[in-house]
């Protein structure tokens, strides 16, 4: 039966498992899974530039021995001319065995679910979801810190337009032990429906607006970009999106084995000096969203 | 006042005072042909005032808006000049094109064939949320 996935919790805990075990074997074995999407094709419909998660996919693909076609913005696709998601998501199931799609309206990736014939990654949809991402730090945590219990999880800059962090919350949610801390401006704090999210389930959280002050509790860091895109008011950009500044001095008083993630591209959150602390995971995190989108797609084709 | 009764049709009553309007536009009771009758803040001895809202044909009624506008209405459906059923009504799980999603971020706000689907998300706080996009209905 087709399978979509348009939001983390679309996975299951045991599925997540099944997926970091499938991204470590691939990881240790890559021979193993070298063809073993042979003759399918993966459709990249990104009506969006997103350099990053576009080649993620398409090297994701290429490395199963697969295929790969799409479009990499909207003016060079159908929707230019008008035509809807809905038609797009049929259209492109007669062509590709599975549709990774990113599009700046919340949703989209839903309604080509609803329409496609093929499973439907949603690789972000504006401000919503991304949970492909959320893969990718999942996967990173798990080869950093062994394990997703006991975790004590800063989330620091845009928590309010960032949806890698709220997949993220949601994600972790799920295991035992773990507190977040979350780290932002007044304006960009993580949305009440967020927080009601982790009250329900019973998850300790504090915000703050502090990040040396917590630095030393901390596990995982999260910095996050403040987002042009995600603004509809430039003033309101240029006076929040240089909040937080992560450089070598502001982590002096951090653990010594603490994780650094960022979902990148990063702008000026993290200074470059980092890059050489063995504590910055966010470009192992690159490779390891590639490793998680491969079992992935994997898992929807229902390869063996 | 006197309202006829009627013969065969469908009596919403116990309606809060001041919904029957709301009620009367999202049913589109204005495009119906038989006789309809609003009546507007009628003395009630359990509620003070109330709406009613009376149908003279067997016009299929939305319960789904009832349920999400006014839970705590009444329906009664007349046979006859008789009363046949009562049904209760309960906060329906999913509202399409009944609220419109108003994020401008929202697949929806673009793609104008597509229905607004609102899932019931929180029973306890009466939340709706926009089945694309996750945002609260106001």
């Amino acid at each position: 039966m087709k399978r979509s996935v348009l939001n983390i919790l679309d996975l299951s805990v045991e599925e997540l498992d099944q997926l970091i075990a499938t991204a470590n074997d691939i990881i240790a074995n890559p021979a193993k899974y070298s063809e073993k999407c042979k003759g399918k094709k993966l459709a990249t419909l990104f009506f969006e530039p997103s350099t990053r998660t576009r080649l993620s996919f398409e090297a994701a693909m290429y490395e199963l021995g697969g295929n790969v076609l799409g479009f990499s913005e909207a003016n060079s696709s159908s929707a230019a001319k008008g035509e809807s998601v809905a038609d797009t998501a049929k259209t492109v199931s007669c062509y590709a065995d599975i549709i990774a799609m990113r599009h700046p309206k919340e949703g989209a990736p839903m309604v080509a679910a609803m329409n496609a014939s093929v499973p439907v990654i949603n690789a972000g949809d504006g401000g919503h979801n991304h949970p492909t991402q959320t893969l990718a730090d999942l996967l990173t945590i798990y080869r950093e810190k062994g394990s997703f219990d006991n975790l004590t999880i800063g989330l620091c800059g845009d928590l309010k337009f960032g949806r890698t962090v709220h997949s993220l919350i949601n994600a972790m949610s799920r295991y035992t032990g773990v507190k977040f801390i979350l780290i932002s401006p007044e304006e960009l704090k993580v949305p009440s429906y967020v927080k009601q999210g982790m009250k329900d389930q019973g998850i300790p959280y504090v915000q703050t607006t502090d990040l040396e002050s917590v630095m030393p509790e901390l596990d995982i860091l999260y910095m996050t970009r403040v987002q042009r895109e995600r603004f509809f008011n430039e003033e309101d950009y240029l006076r929040l999106k240089d909040s937080y500044i992560l450089t070598p001095d502001k982590l002096k008083n951090a653990k010594s084995d603490l994780s650094i993630l960022h979902p990148l591209p990063r702008v000026n959150e993290i200074a470059v000096a980092i890059d050489s602390d063995p504590r910055a995971c966010y470009f192992k995190q690159v490779l390891n969203g590639k490793y998680m989108r491969m079992a992935l797609i994997l898992m929807l084709l229902e390869v063996q | 006042m006197n309202i006829d009764s009627i013969k065969n049709g469908i009596v919403i009553d116990h309606i809060t005072a001041g919904k029957g309007m709301e009620l009367y536009k999202l049913l589109k009771l204005d495009r119906l042909d038989c006789s309809v009758a609003l009546i507007k803040n009628a003395s009630s001895q359990k509620m003070g005032k109330k709406d009613i809202i009376k149908i003279d044909s067997d016009f299929r009624v939305d319960m789904d808006i009832l349920g999400y506008v006014d839970p705590g209405v009444t329906v009664a459906i007349i046979k006859d000049g008789v009363t046949v059923e009562k049904k209760q009504l309960t906060l329906p799980q999913q509202l399409t094109n009944v609220i419109f999603c108003k994020n401008p971020r929202c697949i929806s706000s673009t793609e104008q064939e597509l229905p607004h689907i609102f899932r019931l998300t929180d029973p306890k706080t009466r939340t709706y949320r926009c089945m694309y996009c996750e945002t609260k209905a106001k």
